[in-house]
């Protein structure tokens, strides 16, 4: 019987097995933020226990930033300047790798990560942070990580863990035109629940995963979180590869062995998965959360469900709570719902690709009036290359403000928000009651949908509102 | 960390599905660089009328007697969903939490509440209601009785009902070992696997 990519890349980091199916699992590297890596540090300062390898550990400033141009430690949020001090301070005079806020490379962890090749296929990689599963769309095997278990890791370089249970996802059809990885995640969260993948791991399969460039991949995988799932993964790939090929921390002298290594890093034929999920893409269509919970997605095209189709008594009152802090009612159409905001950002959808994407809508167009609309860049990088390519002109001359790199307002930190009962249509992660703001109202969609939106002033598909790709 | 074996305890049910944990302490409440002072953030959106006056809200079930002296939360599926801030597993336990009954939690939160000494307890949702039933009934009497050696609750001088939890979870919240102590003690055996690891994969090497 052969291996899955999960069970490959697992059994080469297993250390030795610990009994009751807990295995002692060398970790790779480890990438820190201010918001949750600050307390890690210190925690192992105080009680003195050193960091096992520094070298293999990373760290930017990214959630608590602010994102205004001319930013420095000092913050909207209150107290915020504290983690990114606190950070600096542990992180100085050792060899952990540091995206200062001033460093031309900082920006979001995770998109930093895949962007300076620290993530790599093969390596296991953890990082304080539930999204981390993103990057297993380098076929790293990356998961999130709580502060204690971080601790555990900065000084051992291990983590003691059970093998999850493996899930295959075959995504498979054509994918429309104007439909993107966000639209593909949330479909299978809202078909099989938030907690849909509960203790799996996915691997994400099949011919459409296969056309996805490496960025919608990360947008796929970056979701795996949201389903329930440890983390999400896929194989390696030659887009992969050159994606990989010259980045600041991938291999260069070695770089032909890595990929030799790589090139043969998949699933084998006779692999066995403890659950498979296939979907035809061919009839998705872009989709927006109703709700405040990522499962309760529609395609922008229908109503929201009636409470009475919902059996589950417990789902139910959930789904009455959800209309009602969304200030929405059942059986609605969600397509013209009017907003008051749209975001483009978030470790989600914040990459170059994502925003070139909402460029081509928002080009030589112009919000709706009374529109808030912000775009921040997922890192300096992105933020660069966009300005080389004149994005930042077409955000700017259609309404957005156009803002440094960070999280932002993929969260309300006690910084800055949209304010209270404010309609968000947004590119991030999660939709949650107050997640961006005090009784703010968020809507999950692809950039594309955001940038669409922000024209019409309403929740619009980009095709529906005649705009072609 | 407060090892334990046995409890008995107030219960507060809290049904809702997918509670995540930016509903159990939202980020704003996490303000200093420490694991400590966090309780207070805890629930809330829900727990106060308004965040500025911290005035109680009296329609939140963490807020009526006698549950305001609850040690254990009996919830929905899918708890702890969500953002990895452990956060939300120090602040419960602070406020007093030290075991929550769900029928499935959020992965990292459940590692985060095993490292914590809180006791993530899985049953069946049909279970879940009858429980919270018996409980309304007569909260300060109804307590719950935490058996951690025999993976057993009981709610009644009838009713036992029994869990499973990992060997080696159960043993640490029991024990409440230094886990990174533990692995430290195995330094040898993680060294001759580095050095082998990074000599066949060099490649690997990040400086």
């Amino acid at each position: 019987m052969g291996s899955t990519l999960f069970e490959k890349i697992w059994d080469q980091h297993s250390i030795c097995d610990l009994g009751d199916g807990n295995e002692l699992i060398y970790i790779d590297r480890i990438f820190l933020h201010e918001r949750t890596g600050s307390i890690a540090l210190k925690s192992l300062e105080e009680r003195k226990v050193p960091i096992r390898n520094p070298n293999q550990v990373f760290a930017t400033i990214d959630h608590i930033v602010d994102t205004f141009p001319g930013r420095g430690d000092k913050t909207l949020m209150p107290s915020g300047s504290d983690f990114i001090r606190s950070l600096r301070a542990s992180v100085k005079g050792t060899k952990i790798h540091f995206f200062d806020i001033d460093d031309p490379n900082q920006g979001i962890v995770h998109v930093v990560s895949p962007e300076q090749g620290i993530a790599l296929p093969g390596i296991t990689y953890i990082c304080p942070d539930s999204h981390t599963c993103s990057l297993g769309a380098l076929g790293t095997l990356a998961w999130g990580v709580g502060s204690t278990e971080c601790e555990h890791a900065l000084a051992t370089n291990t983590l003691i863990k059970k093998k999850p249970k493996l899930m295959k996802i075959m995504v498979d059809g054509i994918l429309p035109l104007g439909v993107t990885s966000k639209d593909i995640i949330l479909h299978l969260i809202s078909q099989h629940g938030a907690d849909g993948a509960k203790d799996h791991a996915i691997e994400f399969m099949g011919s459409v995963v296969e056309n996805l460039e490496i960025e919608s991949r990360l947008t796929l995988c970056n979701m795996a979180v949201e389903f329930g799932a440890t983390t999400g993964i896929i194989a390696p790939d030659n887009k992969t590869i050159s994606y990989l090929e010259g980045k600041a921390f991938s291999p260069e002298e070695d770089f032909n062995k890595a990929k030799h290594y790589w090139s043969e890093l998949k699933t084998d034929q006779d692999a066995i998965f403890d659950k498979t999920i296939t979907i035809d893409c061919s009839n998705i269509t872009p989709y927006v959360t109703w709700g405040t919970n990522p499962q309760q997605a529609i395609p922008i095209s229908h109503s929201i469900p009636f409470v009475d189709q919902i059996k589950n008594k417990n789902e139910k009152e959930s789904m009455i709570r959800a209309l009602e802090y969304m200030g929405l009612e059942q059986g609605q159409s969600i397509n013209n719902q009017k907003i008051d905001a749209a975001f483009i950002g978030s470790c989600t959808n914040s990459r170059i690709s994502d925003l070139r994407s909402a460029a081509k809508i928002l080009k030589d167009k112009k919000i709706a009036d009374n529109i808030r609309a912000i775009c921040v860049p997922g890192s300096s990088q992105v933020k660069k290359q966009a300005e080389e390519e004149g994005l930042d002109r077409i955000f700017k001359s259609a309404g957005f403000e156009w803002r440094e790199s960070g999280c932002s307002m993929c969260f309300f930190a006690g910084g800055e928000s949209f304010g209270e009962n404010q309609r968000v249509i947004s590119t991030t992660n999660r939709n949650f009651e107050n997640r961006q703001g005090k009784s703010t109202r968020t809507h999950l969609a692809s950039p594309m949908t955001v940038a669409a939106s922000a024209i019409a002033g309403k929740i619009s598909d980009a095709k529906s509102i005649g705009i072609e790709q | 960390m407060k090892s334990f074996k046995t409890f008995s305890g107030i219960a507060a049910p809290l049904i809702r599905v997918n509670i995540d944990t930016d509903a159990i302490i939202p980020s704003r409440e996490i303000k200093t660089v420490s694991k400590k002072g966090l309780s207070g953030g805890l629930f809330a959106e829900w727990r106060y009328l308004s965040l500025e006056s911290r005035k109680e809200n009296p329609d939140f079930i963490l807020n009526q007697d006698p549950f305001k002296k609850a040690s254990i939360l009996v919830t929905g599926n899918n708890f702890g969903c969500g953002s990895s801030r452990e956060h939300a597993v120090w602040a419960l336990s602070e406020w007093g939490i030290r075991a929550i009954i769900a029928p499935s939690y959020g992965s990292i939160f459940y590692s985060n509440c095993i490292k914590n000494g809180i006791l993530p307890i899985v049953m069946d949702g049909r279970v879940i209601s009858s429980m919270s039933e018996f409980i309304k009934d007569n909260p300060e009497e109804n307590r719950l009785t935490v058996n951690l050696i025999k993976n057993e609750v009981s709610y009644s001088n009838e009713v036992i009902e029994t869990f499973v939890i990992q060997k080696q979870d159960k043993e640490f919240l029991i024990n409440g070992l230094d886990q990174i102590e533990q692995t430290l003690q195995k330094n040898s055996i993680i060294s001759e696997f580095e050095t082998l690891h990074k000599k066949t994969n060099p490649w690997l090497n990040a400086s």
